[in-house]
């Protein structure tokens, strides 16, 4: 169907307001997916224009010019010039435009004019524009450039009526042929230069308030200070804030499973959706909160623009291990998940710098992990305060990710010097203007994570969970046997064979069993034990029990923190895996990341254990 | 004032870009520079340095937009400051 619709991409630089604008175009229903054969982002949406007829619209990854510096910028480059495999070319472009900064984002448009497609041109963000003291006429910039140029404010929907109409002309309208020579970088910037000098009709000093907020975010001192504070917060929030919407979710899938018990006779089918489905989809979904928090501060801050101010910041602190700022970024991401982490490693221009940060993202502590994290923390660790606003488990928490962080710096240090042997990295970057981030922006980017989590819940982590339920539930143990069902079952003579690797470093027989299924994804580890532990259970009471306190009542200190050791560096989860694998384009990569991170998380967990044991824990 | 690499260039102090060292910055940025609109004319100002001792990266004003680059790329970019 849709292959009929005509064919429009957003095109323009990065900060232009491009993605607002897709989104206002478009609203919530966008299709996500990837361009065939490579990990870049493709969105795509419907708009219709104003005789009713729909088109296709096509958000394309932010780019500087049509000469590539990054891979998101070759998909760019690949899709207006209709040369991108398996991606029919575009029939017109809406080339975003920041008005604020019309000098550098004309050299862009003037390019992209070039290509011979129909274009109309939104000249996006004029109220922030006003704002810094610029008045611009959109007649001198059509006039000067030969299309139409409409005045838009995305994020109050301003001008979308009107860019419509134009398209819809431009699209009836014929391909004009590519301009014959192209000009070179200098004298399209030139060529920018004079264009914006003529449509901007009045400049007075704005109120500058990017430059203010930055004197106090950029400050050599206090920058530092107001960066850490926010990851600090940011982290304690995520502890803190998923308390009650956590106790909602447990107590939804608590209410189901007692409505299922109580409508339902004992057996098989009872114990297969309990035990197994609502079990184990229910221990994942649970820490639903914790993730959405946590992208919710990392979207601000990238809607705001101050992630790359965090980028300045953390620069020379990067180039102390061989990255720089640009990794900074991917990095934190990585915290959220490794995926887009290592998908937004594409910026990065250094080839060399790229690797390295794609190698250690899986030492950020991504939000799969927090699931284990929660759950031994919980079981563990005294929930005491000791301080203000600062309590114990949470602290334990903090150092968990820290201790990823430095094992990631240190990783980096290593990798740079004698793997990739990288002499030098670069930093160069734009700082956009700060601004106020819309809120539907923030609420559809958090959906749509949501519901990638949600989809993997429903699909992976669902059928891990069922799959494990009948690997522990089969062969049932005979009556008056002296062994449990967890250790009869298929899945406990699987464990028997890994036992005895990790025995050395303080896993039990359940851990074995569990670290199975949590190479699909880390979180199912907590489901795994889950449902170990569920149908272990002999009695009402003991079921009714919480998973925490039966660990805590069956693994030593020793023990438990041997596996939050463990877990800070395996590279437990096979999407991760995949995407390393398509991004540096081999097996060779992936190979190296997965043996060297199983080595440190193996000799961590090891000495961890040891080092427990020997203070009598 | 005679003519001041752009990182020694004092803050806030508005110059004209003389003379890009091209051949002293890796080719990829140098590529990245002139894509962002930094080229021998244009209107710069030092905003910030960065953080602690470093004093790097700086924050440059290129036109109206700003760019974070390192020391040693600024230091390739001769400019010469205005009244």
């Amino acid at each position: 169907m849709s292959g009929t619709l005509p064919l429009v991409a957003l095109v323009g630089n990065p900060n232009s307001g491009k993605s607002s604008l897709f989104n206002a175009l478009t609203g919530a229903r966008q299709k996500i997916a990837n361009y065939p054969g490579v990990t870049v982002e493709r969105k795509s949406g419907r708009t219709a224009l104003p005789d009713g007829r729909p088109v296709e619209l096509l958000d394309l990854p932010g780019a500087y010019s049509l000469q590539p510096d990054s891979l998101d910028e070759a998909v760019t480059r690949d899709v207006v010039l209709g040369k991108f495999p398996g991606q029919r070319r575009p029939d017109a472009l809406i080339i975003v435009v920041d008005a604020g900064n019309l000098d550098n984002h004309l050299r862009f448009a003037i390019e992209l004019i070039g290509q011979g497609l129909p274009v109309v041109i939104a000249l996006n963000m004029v109220d922030l524009a006003e704002r810094d003291g610029l008045e611009i006429n959109p007649n001198v910039l059509a006039d000067e450039l030969g299309v139409p140029v409409v005045s838009t404010v995305a994020v109050r929907k301003r001008g979308l009526d009107r860019l419509l109409i134009m398209l819809a002309e431009s699209l009836s309208k014929p391909r004009l042929p590519e301009t014959e020579a192209p000009e070179n970088s200098k004298q399209i910037t030139e060529r920018a230069h004079r264009i914006a000098k003529r449509a901007i009709l009045n400049e007075t000093q704005g109120r500058q308030w990017t430059r203010r907020l930055d004197a106090i975010l950029l400050h050599p001192v206090g920058g530092v200070a107001i960066l850490l504070g926010l990851l600090f917060v940011m982290f304690q929030a995520v502890y803190g804030w998923s308390e009650a919407p956590i106790g909602w979710i447990e107590a939804g899938f608590a209410l189901l499973t007692d409505a299922i018990n109580g409508q339902m006779p004992d057996g098989l089918l009872r114990s297969f959706l309990t035990d197994g489905v609502i079990a184990g989809v229910g221990s994942v979904v649970v820490f639903l909160p914790q993730i959405l928090i946590l992208f919710l501060f990392i979207l601000i801050l990238e809607a705001t623009g101050y992630m790359t101010r965090a980028a300045f910041v953390m620069d020379r602190v990067m180039a102390a291990v061989g990255l720089s700022g640009h990794s900074f970024i991917p990095l934190l991401s990585s915290f959220a998940c490794a995926i887009p982490g290592i998908m937004a490693t594409r910026s990065i221009m250094d080839q060399k710098e790229r690797l390295a940060t794609i190698l250690i993202a899986p030492l950020m502590t991504c939000s799969a992990r927090l699931p284990v994290y929660t759950l031994i923390i919980g079981a563990f660790i005294p929930a005491q305060s000791i301080g203000p606003g600062i309590g114990l488990q949470g602290l334990v928490l903090l150092a968990l990710y820290l201790f990823g962080i430095v094992g990631a710096m240190l990783a980096a240090a290593v990798i740079q010097r004698f793997v990739t042997q990288s002499r030098s990295s670069s930093f160069l970057i734009e700082m956009p203007r700060y601004q106020m981030p819309r809120l539907s922006d923030i609420a559809l980017g958090l959906w749509q994570r949501a519901w990638v989590f949600l989809r993997r819940a429903g699909t992976i982590i669902f059928v891990a969970s069922i799959i494990l339920w009948a690997l522990l539930s089969f062969p049932k143990v005979p009556v008056g046997s002296s062994e449990s069902q967890v250790e009869y079952s298929i899945a406990g003579h699987i464990a028997d064979v890994i036992e005895p690797v990790v025995r050395p470093i303080g896993f039990n027989h359940d851990i074995a069993l569990a670290l199975i299924p949590a190479m699909a994804a880390r979180e199912v580890a907590v489901s795994a034990l889950g449902t170990a532990y569920a149908i272990d259970a002999t009695d009402e009471e003991q079921a009714a029990m919480s998973l925490g306190p039966k660990l805590a009542a069956k693994w030593s200190l020793a023990t438990a923190l041997a596996f939050l050791a463990w877990f800070i560096f395996a590279p437990q989860c096979i999407s991760t895996i995949a995407v390393t694998r398509r991004e540096t384009n081999g097996w060779k990569w992936p190979i190296f990341m997965v043996s060297y991170l199983f080595t440190l998380a193996y000799v961590a967990a090891g000495i961890t254990y040891w080092t427990a044991v020997s203070f009598g824990l | 004032m005679p003519n001041v690499q752009l990182d020694d260039l004092p803050l806030n102090r508005h110059a004209r870009v003389q003379t890009i060292d091209w051949a002293a910055i890796p080719e990829s940025e140098g590529h990245r520079l002139r894509s962002l609109g930094l080229e021998e004319g244009v209107e710069v100002e030092a905003l910030h340095k960065g953080i602690l001792l470093w004093r790097d990266p700086i924050a440059v004003r290129v036109g109206r937009m700003r760019i974070a680059m390192r020391r040693n790329v600024a230091s390739a970019i001769s400019c010469e400051p205005m009244a």
